[in-house]
């Protein structure tokens, strides 16, 4: 027989066994050893197993024993939402890493605009509803031990009671305590992963499946006498037949399948120490199979027990009382042991998850609160921090026995573990729609959560108390305050439902219902709406939420603040790699909004987004929404239009350049034709005087007894036709020394009047047609200096063409030359027909000739306009006047003030 | 801009057909799951000695059928997770436009 006093040692050292497990995998994960077990997916489906807790160890054999079947509902509904990974948990587990959520209330207030008052409630209710479970875990661990008690000869002969089991679950509870506040505790940033813990569940895991499948066999091979002995056995037993209600089987399926979304410590494990994807795909078909073979042999273990257990003996330890009865005892510590890994994980795992809520969510929004000047105080926070985490975790594990010694330790244990799962459940309208529906708003989620709370608390929790404890046996049977309408167990008046599956559907029905309503009919403000598709949208974008204007943020505040939050190595580390990204060297990094977002998720890593947010809050001065995450949120239209909009000004651009392209091809055709029409007449202006040349030549040379007279009449002709083409090559020279920039200009002073002069002059001189100059000699004293030579060849060129192109019977032509501030403006205007439309742009090009005729080869305006450019001024063509009128320009500085 | 291929080629058409396998198996596991919801459930009538009239599942074939569903639907998906593990794992975007 095992003495109470070897049980208590072999647990003590198993206690102590797992304390150094813990204490070994921390050493090793700070050390940075041991990654591959750390993070390795078979560590993690392990840890997943905290699922499966006392309730589960102890509860199903006892499930099994009262209704049948029915227990294998709380692993079905697990075991399709790990199957069905695609659809919610893929989703929640990217959403919990790009975001850094700690914990469900985190996830919760975060989709809904980071939220306080939503996580508060969260926390609340999950602190409610899984107080029951722990004070579960605590029943189980005493029942056991008392079994183990009731055995003990000596003990029992020595007249002492059975063990004192107030006494006992306290010490249990300060256990438990202890080990959460030293592994679960060490670090403060959530994501840093409990490693100590998560490899003592894992050890734990393995354990209480090794029990539960060692007695099993046991029963099945030791006690029953083989496999098709134990079947025929079960049919003939009480639980024999399929007796199951369809609509037990159904709501508890769904109440499973949602309470592993949704429980804290499932959350904590299966999303927050989540390291990656393909961990989660791995126990979508690991955790099913660990599920399964807990669960495989707890009929045979239930039926048999039935058989050979004395009638009244409790089938919740039937696990524990069948071996002991039979003697042996290895096998009954082994699944003393089980028990008893199943119940310390759970109540760790989930004390840690609810410490961290109640410290992230309610101790530190109080803390700040009550500081005036909240996150800039000195001091370091991380303390208070770690010391809200330590007290939550004491006064969840205080409740969770407080519970224990209230309830007296009564009721089955499935009861109360169904209990807890309806509570946690009313989490997943608000979780699941935040998740997959945009138009989920902050209001919806409030008022489903609290519809659901309420009844949950009105047709669950209090009614299981009993009557008369919590609810008056009037309330049970005739309603609140006498409404027929209100009775806890059949609501709007329809009654005969089983009471949990009528807890069940009207609670998520409702809650369904008013978060759908009030979401519809409610707006959201501008941060929930981001963080809302930033949740949808977690696959297609990934990037972070925007929202902070920084300008007023001093960086030395935020500095001040992070240091006390993420301690002054990590947050120098981190201010020192955004100065680098923003190429600020040593200095402080600028607060620009994406600075300060990135520092409030570090921030968020370690005391929940809310509280980052409201703390950044406190010294930034307030969010706000930028147009560019309005933009995101609109999304694709957004995109659309922007892209439409490019498109338009590209085309727009296209067009423009088209139409310049075009008339510059224009340009270039004509210049071409006029090239063409140039080269041909050049060649006939070379070779007119070429051939009066040659055939005057020939002459003098091959006619015999030319008189001199004729001798000289033909050497006059060949003098003046070279004299002709060396005129036209000068003028070429000419212009392409000018166009080659190569002129030098030869400054000089003199008198507009005698250059005019000059200039008519020489171009009437030999004229056969004189031309008559109109001219205002007063107007005309004007001192210049330029290159003179050059400016009276351009006079002499412009007079020239009217004299010879002025269509008019008399032609004369007018200059009138002016001082204006720009400078010296003379317009040569003589009265001919002008020229006609669409050719101005050609007359200043060489080989320009517009009306295809006179001896000129086209250079004169194109050498006029180079040299004009030359001095400075321009020479344009005056399009609105009668008559063909040149306005020949030169800049102010030419003009020396009349002396 | 080319557009993309509507077809893919066979190796990947069989993994995007294996992802979809992984997304319609817990559907298949609950319409199975909820067999038992059409099974004929004895009356609990107040007279205990009464012989049931109609005949019940007996708990061995329930406990054969509903075990036999969870051990095939863990082959099934192990199966698929051999099948899909470099899929799913780095194309975690929902392709919605992409090549079927």
């Amino acid at each position: 027989m095992v003495s109470l006093n070897q049980l208590v040692a072999v647990c003590l050292m198993y206690v102590a066994g797992l304390f150094i497990v813990a204490f070994a995998a921390e050493r090793a994960a700070l050390r940075g050893q041991g990654g591959w077990l750390l993070r390795s997916p078979l560590v993690y489906t392990l840890s997943l197993s905290i699922y499966c807790t006392a309730w589960t160890f102890y509860g199903a054999v006892g499930y099994a024993a009262r209704s049948g079947l029915e227990y294998v509902t709380i692993y079905l509904g697990p075991s399709l939402v790990m199957i069905g990974w695609w659809w919610g948990l893929r989703r929640l587990v990217r959403i919990g890493r790009s975001h850094r959520v700690t914990s469900i209330a985190d996830l919760i207030s975060s989709r809904y605009g980071k939220s306080n008052t939503l996580a508060i409630v969260v926390t609340v209710m999950a602190v409610i509803g899984v107080t029951p479970y722990i004070a579960l875990q605590l029943q189980s661990v005493i029942l056991s031990l008392s079994i183990f008690a009731a055995a003990d000869v000596p003990l029992a002969e020595a007249g002492g009671d059975v063990i004192n089991r107030g006494q006992a679950a306290l010490w249990v509870a300060a256990g438990l305590t202890l080990f959460t506040v030293l592994f679960g505790t060490r670090n403060l940033n959530v994501n840093e992963r409990h490693h100590g813990v998560v490899i003592a569940i894992a050890v734990e895991a393995v354990v209480k499946l090794l029990a539960l499948v060692a007695v099993g066999i046991y029963v099945i091979w030791g006690l029953a006498g083989g496999l098709s002995e134990t079947l025929a056995k079960i049919d003939a037993s009480d639980i024999g037949q399929w007796e199951v209600q369809g609509s037990r089987w159904a709501a508890l399926t769904v109440l499973s399948g949602a309470a592993l979304l949704c429980l804290p410590r499932m959350f904590q494990v299966m999303v927050v120490e989540n390291d990656d994807e393909r961990q989660l795909q791995i126990a979508s078909w690991a955790f099913p199979l660990y599920m399964m073979l807990m669960s495989l042999f707890v009929v045979p273990i239930a039926v048999v027990g039935l058989d050979l257990m004395p009638e009244g003996a409790n089938p919740d330890l039937f696990v524990l009382s069948l071996p002991l009865s039979q003697g042996q005892n290895g096998l009954a510590m082994l699944s003393f042991l089980g028990g008893f890994s199943s119940a310390t994980s759970m109540v760790i795992v989930a004390t840690l998850a609810l410490s961290t809520m109640v410290s992230n969510h309610i101790v530190m929004p109080i803390w700040l609160a009550f500081r005036r000047d909240g996150a800039t105080q000195s001091g370091d926070v991380r303390n208070i921090v770690i010391l809200a985490r330590r007290l939550s975790i004491f006064c969840v594990v205080g409740l969770g026995y407080l519970y224990y010694r209230a309830s007296g330790g009564s009721g089955a244990l499935a009861a109360i573990g169904t209990i807890s799962f309806g509570g946690v459940a009313q989490f997943l309208p608000a979780m699941l729609g935040g998740v997959l529906w945009r138009g989920a708003t902050r209001a919806g989620a409030l008022c489903g959560l609290g519809t659901g709370f309420v009844l949950w608390v009105f047709t669950m929790l209090l009614p299981s108390f009993g009557a008369d404890v919590a609810l008056s046996t009037a309330t049970l049977e005739r309603g609140l305050w006498g409404l027929a309408w209100l009775r806890p167990e059949a609501l709007f008046g329809i009654a005969g439902i089983d009471p949990t599956v009528h807890a069940v559907v009207w609670s998520l029905a409702l809650n369904t219902l008013v978060f759908v309503v009030v979401s519809l009919f409610s707006f959201p403000a501008p941060l929930e709406r981001l963080q809302g598709a930033q949740f949808v949208n977690v696959f297609d974008h990934s990037g972070p939420a925007r929202g902070w204007t920084a300008s007023v943020a001093g960086s030395e505040d935020l500095m001040i603040m992070a240091q006390r939050i993420l301690g002054a190595t990590e947050a120098q580390a981190f201010f020192a790699r955004e100065a680098e990204r923003q190429g600020h060297g040593q200095r402080l990094p600028e607060p620009t909004p994406r600075f300060v977002q990135a520092l409030e998720r570090e921030l968020a890593a370690s005391v929940g987004a809310a509280t980052a947010h409201a703390m950044v809050a406190q010294i930034v001065g307030g969010a706000s929404v930028s147009v560019q995450d309005l933009l995101a949120v609109a999304d694709e239209s957004a995109q659309m239009l922007e892209y439409s909009s490019q498109l338009e000004a590209k085309s727009r651009e296209l067009t423009e350049t088209a139409a310049q392209l075009r008339a510059a091809n224009e340009k270039l055709t004509q210049l071409s034709l006029q090239k063409d029409s140039f080269l041909s007449q050049i060649s006939h202006e070379l070779r007119t005087p070429m051939t009066s040349i040659r055939s005057f030549s020939e002459i003098l040379r091959d006619a015999p007894g030319l008189s001199d007279a004729d001798k000289n009449r033909y050497a006059t002709i060949i003098h003046s036709e070279t004299i002709r083409l060396t005129r036209l090559l000068d003028d070429l020279l000419d212009l392409s020394v000018l166009e080659n920039g190569q002129v030098t200009l030869n400054q000089r002073e003199g008198n507009l009047r005698d250059l005019l002069d000059l200039a008519v002059t020489t171009a009437q001189a030999g004229a056969t047609r004189p031309l008559k100059v109109l001219r205002d000699p007063q107007a005309e004293d004007i001192t210049l200096t330029s290159d003179l030579d050059r400016l009276v060849q351009v006079f002499i060129n412009l007079v020239t063409n009217a004299r010879k192109y002025c269509a008019a019977e008399t032609p004369q032509l007018v200059i009138s030359p002016q001082v204006t501030a720009q400078g010296l403006v003379i317009d040569f205007v003589d009265n001919g027909d002008g020229i006609e439309a669409g050719s101005e742009a050609l007359i200043f090009e060489k080989f320009s000739r517009i009306t295809g005729e006179g001896d000129g080869a086209g250079l004169g305006l194109a050498i006029c306009r180079e040299i004009m450019c030359r001095l400075g001024g321009e020479i344009s063509f005056l399009g609105n006047v009668p008559g063909t009128a040149f306005r020949v320009q030169l800049p102010a500085y030419v003009v020396a003030t009349p002396e | 801009m080319p557009r993309p291929p509507i077809f893919l080629e066979k190796r990947g058409y069989r993994q995007r057909r294996m992802m979809d396998a992984v997304r319609l198996l817990p559907f298949l596991g609950l319409m199975l799951w909820m067999v038992p919801l059409l099974w004929p459930v004895p009356e609990i009538l107040p007279d205990a000695t009464a012989e049931p009239t109609e005949p019940t599942i007996a708990m061995s074939v329930a406990l054969r059928y509903l075990f036999g569903v969870w051990a095939l639907l863990i082959l099934a998906t192990w199966a698929l997770w051999r099948r899909t593990r470099d899929v799913a794992s780095d194309g975690g975007a929902d392709t919605k436009d992409g090549p079927r």
